[in-house]
């Protein structure tokens, strides 16, 4: 099996598929949709060959593909997956194939350019989870800061400059001090060893002072805390999101948040233990605040993807929670919240996109009584936002539940206020649901049989419902909004599907993870196990 | 027997999934049957159960799979059936079918009668596996399961304001309680290792006592908000928006005693901690006195029913916290039947009134809809605790406990609240069925609701005035012994027939006070309430208005909660952290345009720089880099 580089198939399909488009100068959109299409289905398909070929009670790193190119210097052509790779690796192809379909419609300007940016943008994300050389996944890394900033600054919506802008300087900032440290690890290694490598595995050998590791962790960790984005570093993510297109959103927060969490694990945790765990109880802190934060910021929000925006603050606090706590559920817990994130955020993108596309606003006080007409789509949205509040049987909970009880075996208060999130959660959430999906339209009237036409005097609402009034002639009625189409379906039914196996069956996925995440624990004590 | 354990909660679950996914373009009306046969089947499969328990005495099990293998934390879905969950077992599919039946009637014609038929098996599935569970996490899921039924359900007639509200309110509320017990859960195995009833309640001992009387708060933290007790009832009230045959069975018989039940089932932990007994007691105590005046003063026929529900569960509550545990459960079961009926039969009532609800409004129906009016008053009096109905056994028995265990206080608070019971009850039955006719005989029609719907409401009547037998003699009846076994090491009070019949006299007294004030005031018109309330002046405006508890939440949390969310975002966010980001690229610009005015364009400025550079720089070598100035 050693002949198959099924890693790189899988990670330059994109790119070939980019390159056909590149070239065929006057592709009709339609031969470009499904060329971008066919690109990413084929990425998918040799994600889940590496799955197949997947060995599940090894905690290496497998299916291997060395070349070496600048010897030298220590930089190789060097790919391989873990169980904490291999997951998140299935995730970003999904998500690309359902970005493709949510713009296949959606996307009207510029569409060649754009399914460029976007196929660039999938093997960008593919190659940082399955890079394990620090040169090429620095590459990879940046090859997905651009396609992303452009693809906010050109497809993106009315304040998309300023948002693009302060997206790609964000990470930038993140990057270069990352860097900067890939720089010191690899000549602190050179000095101790002799060798010159940039291999994940064997930098994780070296013996790096205190000092050194301190410093060094606090620049990966930098990078990797705007990308989660950990608070204070998320101001970019609402600016991004609200101004990103719909398939946008997607990625950025079903793929490129997740590229943080996964670098915590790869890299951090490997390489500097001892400075993981002199840092530890400071991320916890700043951890449990994106927990509340997110979640209190969430509840006042009047437009729609920012307040999942957010929430995504609040959700992906758990994903560091988890891994600080260093015991075997907050590993789990960490990898399930980002695989959980980014399918229920996913889809609650997708559900957004669904009626901006129709309606052209994502003001939750324009909507309301979706569920009258558009029963399918209440369906998802009723689902996914269970999901996303948390609601055991659905993969939500399995994540945050073993994230916070792994934090309160180490660190009790750091658990119990985490915990006030099954309350806040609920809140933010099924107030949007109350206001966007029941209810009615702005300004209809109650139904002849609403016990609220009995009311009187004080108690009498005003006679229309939901919004400030200042309903407008140029905003699209929601009553008039058709329901999901076959190909809407099409993007949330394997996301559904999805969330509630991992909610109600997680072994597989955990089995899946459980060599690499003892291995990963080992040289914190590995409790838990 | 126990291989096929999983039929039981497996049949309304798919009847639940096929009704959502077919009924809206192929079921509709069809999913009703569907859904009530499910609902049939679980049933009878539950009674060779209940059989099988109680000739063998041996809790059954089936293990189904590992739900979460992470590490030591590893936990299985694991079906377990002992006494009190096959007790739990009859009640919830026996109601259940019931009100399924009902339904069929109640919902005719409603255009989302599918949905209805998939949230209902749905709620009987969570609800089933709630009371089946084996550990306190699996228990944690299906009792947020139920707390989604619940919000499905008060919320079906989603377009009404007051209704999405009251299913959101219902959750949130739900989940303040929820995060005490999800605590209490982490806690129990960070102490035990393990959350494993059967583990965890051989290891209680091995905590310290403050540990367990943690524990046990947490868990009854959970209890309060599910089982609505002070301060966080507020949601049951409102959550009469949903369809009434979801509030009988789940606002009254089932779900709302999932509380209770949690308590029972930790009887090992909670037994062991006095204090935390003592705070359950008080709480319980409060929690149905205060229910049982807000009561009183309602006009709202399915409110007076729906807190007379928060006021029972709080009997329920003070019995187990005075160590009355089977006394709880008994009244858990009593109470599921007589207050099933009631709520079916208010049901009945608005069916027959048009979807009027206001009490004021009606009178005088007794004549228009005598089976209603019968199984009601059935129901009232069973709840009033009139000799020999269901609710005056188990009721009596939970105060009998109250003195029986040293619990004066609460033992007269308990009276008193009996007192206030009787009140209200009669209060309905004599202002809805009795008295002259207060609607407008032109617009509406009372009539008979189908036999659909009157059939449950008299099977329940028939359990709701027999029921209570099971329990006879007081501490010694058949139930009594039956439960023994859930309640290791619980004292067997012997107790003198005299006390008994002493007992019950008081009851009976206080019952029939409370029938003979009513009696006067709405069909004699002898005692005006109008007068009496008058005369209290403050309480009667205090209970009236719910003790203002939505209104101290309102100004206490929602408000200033809201006010600081809109600060964190308005300042924090976009002041103070994204103003240090933006002051940082605004710091860069800055300086930048500073540089730029060097920027002239002039050759001769920058012959001039130039020149001024070179002799800097010459300048700067001659001093230090050569000798000549040393």
């Amino acid at each position: 099996m050693d002949s198959l580089p099924i890693l790189s198939l899988m990670t330059y399909s994109p790119l070939v598929g980019a390159l056909i488009i590149l070239f065929w100068v006057n592709a009709p959109a339609n031969a470009v949709r499904w060329i971008a299409l066919i690109a990413a289905s084929v990425s998918l398909v040799f994600s889940l060959i590496m799955l197949a070929m997947f060995d599940r009670s090894d905690s290496g790193m497998q299916l291997v593909e060395t070349f070496r190119w600048l010897p030298d210097v220590g930089i190789e052509y060097y790919l391989g997956v873990d169980g904490i790779s291999v997951p998140l690796v299935i995730l970003t192809t999904m998500l690309v194939v359902i970005a493709i379909l949510a713009s296949w419609d959606a996307i009207q300007h510029r569409v060649r350019e754009y399914m460029i940016v976007m196929l660039l943008l999938a093997t960008g994300m593919i190659g940082v989870f399955v890079s394990l050389n620090l040169f090429l996944f620095y590459i990879f890394w940046e090859v997905v800061l651009i396609p992303m900033a452009l693809m906010i600054g050109i497809w993106g919506s009315a304040n998309r400059i300023y948002a693009a802008v302060k997206f790609f300087l964000y990470t930038l900032a993140g990057s270069l001090l990352m860097l900067v440290a890939i720089v010191a690890t690899y000549q602190s290694y050179f000095e101790q060893t002799g060798e010159r490598t940039l291999s994940v595995l064997q930098l994780s050998q070296g013996d790096y002072g205190t000092n050194f590791q301190m410093w060094v962790f606090l620049a990966f960790f930098f990078a990797f805390a705007i990308k989660i984005p950990l608070w204070p570093f998320h101001t970019w993510l609402p600016d991004a999101h609200v101004e990103a297109p719909t398939a946008g959103s997607v990625l950025l927060a079903g793929v490129l948040l997740k590229m943080g969490g996964y670098g915590l694990m790869r890299f951090n945790l490997p390489m500097f233990p001892d400075a993981a765990e002199a840092f530890a109880p400071l991320i916890i802190v700043l951890s449990v605040i994106a927990i509340i934060y997110g979640a209190l910021v969430a509840l006042v929000q009047t437009d729609l993807k920012k307040l999942i925006a957010y929430s995504s603050v609040s959700h992906m606090g758990f994903v560091t929670l988890g891994i600080f706590a260093f015991n075997a559920q907050g590993m789990y817990g960490a990898m399930i919240v980002m695989i959980s994130h980014g399918l229920v955020t996913g889809a609650l993108f997708l559900l957004v996109g669904v009626v901006y596309h129709r309606a052209h606003t994502r003001a939750i006080e324009k909507f309301g009584g979706l569920a009258t007409n558009m029963p399918i789509y209440a369906s998802f949205f009723g689902l996914f936002m269970f999901a996303s509040l948390g609601l055991p049987g659905l993969s939500g909970f399995v994540g945050e539940f073993l994230a916070i009880l792994a934090a309160f075996r180490e660190y009790q208060l750091a658990g119990i206020i985490s915990m006030a999130v099954v309350v806040l959660s609920a809140w933010y959430m099924m107030w949007m649901f109350q206001r966007v999906v029941w209810q009615r339209a702005p300004g209809e009237p109650p139904d002849h049989d609403d016990p609220e036409l009995k009311l009187t005097g004080d108690e009498a609402p005003p006679k229309v419902a939901g919004g400030s009034g200042d309903h407008h002639h140029e905003d699209v009625d929601p009553r008039t909004l058709s329901d999901v189409n076959a190909k809407e379906i099409l993007t949330l039914l394997p996301l559904a599907i999805l969330t509630i196996w991992i909610g109600v069956h997680p072994g597989p996925f955990m089995e899946l993870m459980q060599p690499a995440l003892e291995a990963l624990l080992e040289p914190f004590g590995g409790s838990g196990f | 027997m126990s291989s096929w354990l999983f039929l039981i909660p497996l049949l309304p679950l798919a009847a639940a999934v096929i009704n959502f996914i077919l009924g809206r373009w192929f079921l509709q009306h069809a999913s009703q049957w569907l859904a009530t046969l499910a609902v049939a089947g679980s049933f009878i499969l539950s009674i060779p159960v209940f059989l099988e328990i109680v000739s063998d005495e041996q809790a059954i099990s089936q293990h189904l799979y590992t739900w979460i293998p992470a590490g030591d934390f590893d936990i299985p879905v694991t079906l377990f059936v002992d006494q009190l969950t096959a007790t739990m077992l009859l009640v919830v599919t026996g109601v259940g079918l019931l009100v399924h039946i009902y339904s069929i009637g109640y919902m005719h014609g409603d255009p989302g009668v599918y949905r209805f038929f998939s949230y209902l098996p749905l709620f009987v599935f969570s609800m089933l596996m709630l009371v089946m569970a084996n550990n306190f996490l699996v228990l944690f899921v299906f009792w947020e399961a139920v707390g989604l039924c619940s919000f499905l359900l008060i919320g079906f007639w989603y377009r009404r304001r007051s209704a999405a509200s009251a299913a959101k309110k219902a959750f949130i509320v739900n989940r303040v309680g929820d995060f005490g017990f999800g605590i209490g859960i982490l806690l129990i195995f960070v102490t035990y290792g393990t959350i494993e009833y059967a583990g965890v309640f051989d290891m209680v001992g091995d905590a310290s006592q403050t540990t367990i009387t943690v524990i046990a708060l947490l868990l009854f933290t959970g209890a309060i908000g599910k089982s609505a007790q002070l301060p966080l009832f507020v949601w049951l009230p409102d959550a009469m928006e949903g369809p009434t045959p979801v509030s009988a069975l789940i606002h009254a018989a089932t779900m709302v005693t999932a509380g209770i039940f949690v308590l029972a089932r930790a009887y090992p932990i909670v037994s062991q901690s006095a204090d935390a007994m003592m705070a359950i007691s008080i709480v319980g105590a409060a929690t149905a006195f205060v229910a049982a005046t807000i009561a009183v003063t309602q006009y709202d026929i399915k409110k007076v029913v729906a807190y007379s529900t928060v006021s029972q569960l709080g009997f329920m509550a003070f019995a187990i916290g005075t160590g009355a545990w089977v006394a709880a459960i008994f009244h858990l079961v009593t109470h599921a039947f007589f207050k099933g009926l009631l709520f079916l039969g208010a049901g009945s009532v608005i069916h027959g009134m048009h979807e009027e609800q206001d009490m004021r409004k009606m009178g005088g129906l007794k004549k228009y809809m005598p089976v209603t009016y019968w199984t009601f008053l059935i129901g009232a009096a069973a709840n009033a605790g009139i000799i020999p109905l269901a609710g005056f056994w188990s009721k009596d028995e939970i105060i009998l406990g109250a003195w029986l265990y040293d619990h004066t206080i609460i033992m007269v608070v308990a009276f008193i609240t009996a007192f206030f019971t009787s009140l209200y009850m009669f209060r309905a039955v004599f202002m809805t069925f009795h008295g002259e006719e207060r609607f407008d005989p032109d617009k509406v029609h009372p009539h008979e609701s189908p036999k659909v719907m009157t059939l449950p409401l008299v099977v329940l009547a028939v359990f709701a005035a027999t029921i209570g037998f099971i329990g006879f003699p007081p501490e010694d009846g058949w139930f009594h012994h039956f439960l023994d076994p859930v309640f290791p090491g619980m004292p067997h009070p012997d107790v003198a027939w005299s006390t008994i019949i002493i007992f019950a006299s008081i009851s009976t007294v206080i019952a029939l006070s409370g029938l003979f004030i009513q009696y006067m005031a709405y069909v004699k018109k002898s005692i005006s309430p109008a007068g009496i309330a008058g005369l209290l002046g403050p309480l009667y405006k205090l209970a009236a208005n719910r003790w203002y508890l939505d209104e101290i939440y309102d100004v206490l949390i929602v408000r200033p909660l809201v006010a600081f969310s809109m600060f964190l975002w308005r300042f924090v966010d976009t002041q103070v952290i994204d103003g240090t980001v933006n002051g940082v690229a605004t710091l860069v610009m800055f300086t930048s345009q500073q540089w730029r005015k060097a920027q002239t364009g002039l050759i001769a400025n920058y012959v001039f720089a130039i020149a001024l550079g070179a002799i800097i720089i010459i300048g700067a070598f001659m001093i230090f880099g050569s000798n000549l100035f040393q």
